[in-house]
């Protein structure tokens, strides 16, 4: 399983797994492009990433806002990570997104924003997972 | 599901002791069977976390519609001192000055049933609704600066509505403190192309009639009377808020570090710092943002209108708050209120009440769930005396959208409404099923609760005949 979703009375919440770091900011990712959209999205674009931030929590959720600023800014929906390269000591990210232009898409979900309310990125036994709450 | 003691102070008057680092005790004003609704998230968990904040001042308040938020709770006030306090964007919220307008026309219930379901369509094709629909409104970043700046009275000057407009708006369409300079490039990036534009989630616009009037002396000063169409819209400042409230939590916590705080979302600055006067400056921008969004939705409303009612006159009652932040006087002293999810509620002759209102009290908006009646209300001292001056927003949410996209089919709640005489067009069937009545609190209760606490006093029930939603 890449990632789940759990309830929330206003927003939405869910967990990703990985059997590493980077999987599991991949798979974060993957959970909020289901999110903007549940089907299948084209890759026609392609955008360059890069990120940084104190900690995991605080590289995930500027990883995150990434995708919100694309979907806002140039209407890009995003369907895939490629390339991912994460830097465990620096906390930076550096990455390719795939996707499509949003207006060719029915969408139903707009995502205000990423939240640090219960966020934790940690390694439990052999198993990376992070949980995040999104506001929409 | 919250353990603590509570303890009941009067009818729909509840206190969690100060303790432990709380500051000061919270008050929760709801009935008793609400507060057993709002037990049963982490709501008071969180009023209780805002109570340890530095420098809040009396107690840390819960409103009747309270529900569980991301560090601050929804529904939630607290007053903070100017020199000992902070400021918080998670105790704005994301959404900052999500927002209501309420428009009045010159037509009655009559004249929208005859015209319905055209009224439906052609407004949802004219106001873009949901998600990623762009907007036909552009601006240069000129612009865009200037608009943050000057807000809704920016728009009237372009020609995009009349001085009335915003002399009906809190702050009057425009907080002065606007400081520009303090708006990301990002935020301006997110917000340029989404003017005029309602978003989605339970963000609507609705044709309403009033169906009640409880107060006939107020509701005469706010031009409201029996049968007559209404229309109310609801939306803040998109993702431009968003960012700005995203922004401010990063810089935050990279200066004073979230180690000593219950939970990262309660990050906060000192009011009289220069990040929290930054904040304030910014925050301001995108309460301006939101004031002109609707400004912009207001005028196409009035041109859609015209093309079917060529003698439809729609003038604005009254615009309110619903996140924000303000510095307001109480008994001579000037504090910090945060209202997230909560709305002002002033009593006659405050100076910050429009003229035509300032008599009998501000007016306050309550929106109801999707497809129930919505309430206008009037402010009160006692709510000064109470609650900073605030009460409800809303119903407010009670069950998780992913429980109420198991439970509800969009298609069959359309069919419900319809029967109901509502015309309904949303986004999607998933944003319907969402947003169904029955996963927010019943209204009229939440209605009752306040009015009988007199933190705001009924004047008229608003029933809808068109919704649009996101």
């Amino acid at each position: 399983m890449k990632f789940k979703f759990l309830p929330h009375t206003a927003d939405i919440k869910f967990q990703a797994f990985g059997k590493n770091f980077k999987e599991v900011f991949e798979n974060s990712a993957l959970a909020l492009f289901k999110i903007f959209y549940d089907r299948k999205v084209k890759e026609k674009k392609l955008f360059k990433i890069k990120v940084k931030g104190n900690d995991f929590e605080s590289l995930l959720y500027n990883f995150l806002e990434e995708f919100l600023v694309l979907f806002d800014s140039k209407n890009f929906l995003p369907s895939k990570i490629k390339n991912l390269r994460l830097n465990e000591k620096k906390f930076k990210i550096n990455t390719e997104v795939l996707g499509d232009d949003s207006k060719n898409y029915k969408l139903s979900e707009y995502v205000k924003a990423i939240t640090y309310n219960e966020m934790f990125v940690k390694k439990i036994k052999n198993k990376f997972i992070s949980q995040v709450v999104v506001d929409v | 599901m919250f353990k603590m003691e509570i303890k009941k102070i009067a009818k729909n008057i509840y206190e969690i002791p100060k303790q432990g680092k709380m500051n000061v005790p919270c008050r929760i004003y709801a009935s008793e069977k609400i507060l057993e609704n709002i037990k049963q998230d982490k709501t008071l968990e969180q009023v209780k976390n805002v109570a340890c904040l530095p420098g809040i001042i009396k107690e840390s308040i819960a409103l009747t519609d309270a529900h569980q938020g991301y560090g601050f709770p929804i529904g939630g006030v607290a007053a903070f001192d100017m020199d000992k306090g902070i400021i918080s964007p998670g105790g704005v919220g994301y959404d900052i000055d999500c927002s209501i307008r309420l428009l009045k026309t010159n037509l009655t219930k009559k004249d929208i049933l005859k015209k319905q379901k055209e009224i439906t369509e052609n407004l949802q094709r004219k106001i873009p609704s949901g998600v990623g629909r762009g907007s036909k409104f552009q601006i240069t970043y000129k612009e865009l600066d200037e608009l943050l700046k000057e807000g809704a009275p920016y728009l009237v000057k372009k020609g995009y509505g009349v001085k009335e407009d915003y002399l009906h708006m809190e702050e009057q369409g425009c907080m002065k403190e606007a400081d520009v300079s303090k708006v990301s490039e990002k935020a301006k990036k997110r917000g340029i192309g989404q003017l005029g534009t309602l978003g989605a989630g339970n963000h609507f616009l609705e044709v309403l009639f009033v169906d009640e009037i409880f107060d006939e002396k107020v509701a005469k000063v706010f031009g409201l009377k029996k049968e007559q169409a209404v229309i109310l819209i609801h939306c803040g400042s998109r993702g431009l808020g968003h960012q700005v409230a995203s922004d401010y939590i990063k810089l935050m916590e990279q200066k004073y570090g979230f180690e000593n705080l219950q939970d990262r979302e309660l990050i906060n600055a000192p009011i009289k710092s220069k990040l929290g006067k930054d904040y304030y400056g910014a925050m301001c921008c995108a309460a301006n943002f939101a004031f002109a969004n609707k400004q912009v939705i207001t005028h196409w409303l009035r041109e859609e209108m015209k093309c079917m009612f060529p003698n439809i006159k729609i003038d604005v009652v009254y615009e309110v708050c619903h996140n924000i932040a303000k510095f307001e006087e109480y008994n001579g002293k000037k504090v910090c209120v945060h209202r997230k999810g909560a709305t002002r509620s002033f009593g006659p002759g405050r100076k910050e009440i429009p003229k035509d209102y300032r008599k009998v009290g501000q007016p306050v908006l309550i929106p109801g769930s999707m497809g129930t009646a919505s309430y206008v209300l009037v402010g009160s001292k006692k709510s000064e005396e109470l609650t900073w001056g605030s009460t409800v927003h809303g119903a407010g949410r009670i069950m998780s959208r992913s429980k109420a996209l198991r439970e509800f089919k969009g298609e069959e709640i359309k069919e419900k409404l319809n029967k109901k005489g509502i015309e309904i067009k949303s986004g999607s069937w998933k944003s319907l099923a969402e947003e169904s009545p029955e996963v927010y609190k019943d209204v009229e209760e939440v209605v009752n609760v306040v009015h009988d606490l007199g933190i705001s006093k009924k004047v008229a029930r608003l029933k809808p005949l068109v919704v649009i939603i996101g």
